[in-house]
């Protein structure tokens, strides 16, 4: 569905206009069984398979809470450097719909498990503190999917099917307060903040984070204020954006939505709007001005959560590295700028040199391979650098053939193709293509001579001590041997030969 | 086989474990007399013999095999259609879920099973367990065995109908503001509120989570102590359920000495409201108890005055929202699901054809009580209330070890005569609300029959939470001083069906 609104350009926009922004994120638990029973949590089983009488709401079941998920939660929070409530409950989110078995949703509502916490990002070299508002656990509701009209929603569907596998899922909310001044760096800083704070669940261990599988789902908050000015803008709340480029996309482009509205004297409709990921823009959804009443009540239930507090302190204790105290670590050990370590983390190839290093492959070979030629290919194929198919373990025996000279950069470029196009592991490609720096001295010696007879000229000049003149005879016989030559001995071998050793 | 039907439930235990009695036999006898009184009584919503005698031939097999059952094994009993089961339909009394069948059995029922327990049939209700009368049932009222024009009380009526006829020996019931004490003081027979979380809520379809209380009905206070045993005790699968032995009922029910315990009246029941012939049995039974050795003091609980206020907005609100899921999707009634309705005017047109004028009622109310800006006025306050009455109770059993009151303030009356009038209808639970608000125990047991109607009138003795045993041992007293001066049991004198 094609709205007809105008947008505004980015640079016009941040020149009238200042974003707040506010983000809203969801994290599925990897427990192994459901928030409030023992159901499965397995992401892609036949549908309607992992349920039973209580995520089903059958009359007379009773939900029972996961403790996993509540300690889990207590961890995000800690990690989120969080006060962490000492008595806290659950309420009952009450509307209707569908996919929601109960037609009341159990989650926290003014007593929320963690609050008053936040998290650094690094956004262009400078560190913007990101101030959390709440981290509170709920259930995930069953998934819909709207079949025949339009839009892919209820409202014009043929008919609609549900899938109640994800319905009582562990859900953590995770709620920024109004993320303010980050001026024209407002979609990379909401990037930066879902980026990691995915990280920051990877090092927990709670949830595999997908955000193709829906396991880390982020809600944006935009509104623009005139520059200037001190009182907010109305604000719009964009679901559906479902990876980190989706993130950015959508700040901007609502942004700049916004901006033309404004502009043209236009008032800012307090509302949900849909991202789609195929053009960027969002589209209006449900209308938030006449908000709807939850009609939030304590759940009976279940019992109030009274962590202990001694055992709070236990799993802060235990809480493992955290990812940017990893990446200073890492950092450090690696000898590497702020910048390039920036942009290692945006590109994610930060567990990938870790891991190549751990391999046994120099840091700087393996910065170098991972955001060079592999992040050139990564792109060229619009996939994240971790799903090339090449192992952290391939790319350092790529960097060890190098080292021992058996490869020259050239040669491991063919290498790594040869590994990405499924020809086997780097030693397989090095045999089947033929792939080797040319050692013998003899035919590397043949080469030499035919080029220093064919250029005659460039010879005669390093003979007479303009010895930058040789650059140009090592680049014939690389040309000659197609690239197989050992530069370097070529070089050697050229200079002995005219003498200037 | 009428004599089986005039058995207590330990009796028949007995006899079935001595094998002087099969099963089989107790149960056709209870079936036969299903069969006969039914058609006046109108107890049960569904009756299965098949399924029933199957039961009961297992539990003889049991037996014969020589294993050991507990007291009530190849006892039958009649289960509130309110409790799931799987091999006989659950309704809860409405439409919207006619012809459920669950696919899992309540705690309460698999622990009937596992007690060798002989399921005769669900009994009748007020729809989902809201009402004093039974009246509010989709499927028409149950009558009073006493007076066949009268209602047995409510919302467990068709439980306390079918113990009194001697459909059954023994019933289970709901208690939610007084579903099981006033259905059996109408009723003159015996009904236990246990103390909230002693039994499992797991498959009671709820009305008001933080209420509702499963529990006992029999002919005598053993009987309901002998049940009260059998299903009640922690349940994993219920999170309120207490992490607690259950107390010593039976022990307590044999026992049943009540010399120097501390008897506290409660002031503010009695007066006006209150059927003089109610109040005349009520004041006997207290001089009874002080000629057994009971201490007696008047009590005040101050609060108890806001108790029915404070209820009519947190058991609707709750209802409110327990009530939601019945939207026609998953199961039950689906109204006007003609491949032109949107999911939303399916849910709304089965919601409006589904449930009764009462449940209608209540959501209504808990839904407003519970909207943004009127929440902290009502819900709120109504809380505030709960904890105060809460601390009537604790300061009152600082002083005495039990309180006491009239069940309800008056006798069975007219089916139809509060139909229209809700407020008359709620007042049916005046005494037996603070208990539900506060969470403690409190049974009630005959004590007379009333001047004026020759209906039954019931005593309530309320205790501590978990003072479960301290019920049943004031409960036995009062039966056996009462029964020695009736020559027998109060339901001896009703009129023969």
């Amino acid at each position: 569905m094609a709205d007809t609104e105008t947008l505004m350009p980015y640079d016009e926009a941040l020149e009238r206009f200042e974003p707040v922004l506010g983000l809203e994120t969801h994290v599925e638990l990897g427990t192994a069984s459901k928030m409030f029973c023992g159901c499965p949590t397995e992401f892609g089983a036949p549908p309607n398979t992992q349920v039973c009488p209580v995520c089903l709401a059958l009359p007379g079941s009773l939900p029972v809470a996961n403790a996993d998920a509540i300690e889990s939660t207590i961890r995000i929070g800690l990690a989120l450097n969080c006060s962490i409530a000492e008595w806290c409950r659950f309420a009952r989110k009450n509307y209707f719909y569908p996919d929601m078995p109960k037609n009341y949703q159990i989650s926290q509502y003014d007593e929320p498990l963690c609050t008053d916490g936040y998290l650094d990002v690094v956004v262009d070299g400078k560190t913007v503190r990101i101030e959390i508002e709440r981290v509170h656990l709920e259930e995930d509701t069953g998934k819909s999917t709207h079949v025949g009209g339009a839009t892919g929603r209820i409202h014009g569907a043929d008919y609609s099917i549900v899938d109640y596998n994800r319905a009582g899922i562990p859900l953590v909310e995770i709620v920024t307060k109004p993320i303010a001044g980050t001026d024209r760096l407002a979609p990379e800083v909401a990037r930066a903040y879902v980026t990691e704070l995915r990280e920051l669940m990877r090092a927990l261990g709670v949830s595999d984070v997908r955000m193709e599988e829906g396991s880390l789902r982020c809600d944006v908050n935009v509104s623009l204020m005139p520059r200037g000015a001190s009182e907010w803008g109305t604000r719009t709340e964009t679901k559906n954006v479902n990876s980190l480029r989706s993130v950015e996309r959508a700040v901007r482009g609502e942004i700049e939505r916004q901006a033309a509205i404004l502009a043209d004297g236009g008032r800012i409709v307090q509302e949900t709007r849909h991202f789609h990921e195929d053009t960027g823009r969002t589209t209006s959804g449900r209308s938030k001005e006449e908000a709807q009443d939850y009609r939030y009540f304590p759940e009976p239930d279940l019992l109030p959560i009274a962590p202990d507090r001694e055992w709070v302190a236990s799993l802060k204790a235990a809480l493992p590295e955290l990812p940017s105290v990893r990446r200073s670590r890492l950092q450090a050990d690696w000898g590497v700028s702020d910048l390039d370590m920036e942009s290692m983390h945006n590109a994610d190839a930060i567990d990938l040199v870790e891991a190549t290093v751990a391999a046994g492959a120099p840091a700087a070979d393996a910065r170098k391979w991972w955001m060079g030629e592999l992040a050139r290919r990564a792109n060229e194929a619009g996939k994240p650098l971790a799903e090339l198919p090449i192992t952290p373990a391939e790319v350092a025996r790529v960097t060890e053939l190098v080292a021992s000279g058996a490869l020259n950069d050239k040669l491991a470029r063919q290498v790594l193709e040869g590994v990405l196009a499924g020809e086997g592991s780097p030693d397989d490609v090095v045999a089947k293509r033929g792939l080797q720096v040319v050692n013998d001295e003899g035919e590397l010696l043949a080469i030499i001579d035919k080029v220093l007879a064919e250029n005659a000229d460039a010879a005669d000049k390093v003979r007479s001590g303009k010895v930058a003149a040789a650059g140009a005879l090592v680049g014939g016989v690389m040309k000659a041997s197609r690239g197989k030559a050992d530069a370097a001995r070529a070089r050697e071998l050229i200079l002995e030969k005219l003498g200037v050793s | 086989m009428t004599e089986l039907l005039h058995k207590t439930a330990a009796e028949l235990g007995r006899l079935i474990a001595a094998r002087e009695v099969s099963a089989v036999e107790v149960a056709q006898a209870h079936l036969d007399r299903i069969a006969e009184v039914e058609p006046k009584v109108n107890a049960f919503l569904h009756v299965d013999a098949e399924t029933t005698l199957a039961q009961a031939r297992s539990v003889d097999e049991r037996i014969a095999g020589g294993e050991r059952l507990g007291p009530l094994a190849g006892v039958p009993v009649a289960h509130k259609d309110v409790f799931t089961t799987t091999d006989m339909p659950t309704t809860a009394g409405s439409k919207i879920l006619e012809g459920w069948r669950p696919p899992y059995d309540a705690t309460v029922t698999s622990r009937l099973r596992e007690a060798g327990l002989v399921i005769l049939g669900k009994t009748n209700l007020d729809e989902f367990a809201m009402g004093s009368s039974t009246e509010n049932s989709a499927y028409g009222p149950t009558r009073n065995p006493w007076d066949l024009a009268r209602i047995p009380g409510g919302s467990s009526g068709g439980s306390s109908a079918a113990v009194a006829a001697y459909q059954a020996p023994l019933s289970t019931g709901t208690d939610t503001g007084g579903s099981i004490r006033q259905p059996a003081a109408v009723t003159g027979i015996v009904g236990m509120k246990p103390t909230y979380g002693g039994s499992s809520r797991y498959g009671l379809i709820a009305f008001a989570s933080s209420l509702d209380t499963p529990g006992p009905f029999a002919r005598n206070v053993l009987d309901a102590a002998l049940l009260h045993e059998a299903f009640s005790g922690h349940d994993v699968m219920d999170s309120t359920s207490i992490h607690a032995h259950v107390p010593p009922v039976v022990e307590a029910a044999r026992q049943a000495d009540i010399a120097g315990l501390r008897v506290g009246v409660v002031k503010e029941f009695g007066g006006e409201g209150y059927q003089p012939g109610v109040l005349a049995r009520f004041h006997e039974a207290v001089e009874l108890l002080e000629s057994l050795g009971a201490k007696v003091v008047e009590v005040s609980c101050p609060s108890f005055g806001y108790a029915l206020p404070a209820y009519y907005l947190i058991a609707p609100s709750e209802c409110s929202s327990n009530l939601a899921r019945f939207d026609a999707m998953r199961y039950g009634l689906r109204v006007g699901d003609d491949g032109t309705r949107s999911a939303e005017e399916v849910m709304a047109l089965t919601r409006a054809a589904g449930f009764g004028p009462e449940v209608k009622r209540r959501i209504m109310l808990g839904t407003y009580a519970l909207s943004s800006g009127y929440y902290d006025a009502y819900y709120g306050q109504a809380q505030k209330v709960r904890t105060l009455i809460s601390r009537d109770f604790d300061a009152a059993f600082h002083q005495v070890d039990v309180l006491v009151s009239p069940t309800t303030p008056t006798t069975a009356f007219p089916i139809g005569e509060r139909a229209d009038d809700p407020m008359a209808m709620y007042l049916a639970d005046l005494c037996t609300i603070p208990t539900n608000l506060a969470g403690n125990a409190a049974i009630s047991v005959p004590c007379g029959l009333a001047d004026e109607d020759g209906l039954p009138v019931g005593l309530q003795i309320m205790a501590s939470v978990l003072g479960d045993d301290r019920c049943y041992r004031v409960g036995a007293a009062v039966e056996k001083a009462l029964e020695d001066r009736w020559g027998g049991p109060l339901l001896a004198k009703a009129p023969a069906l």
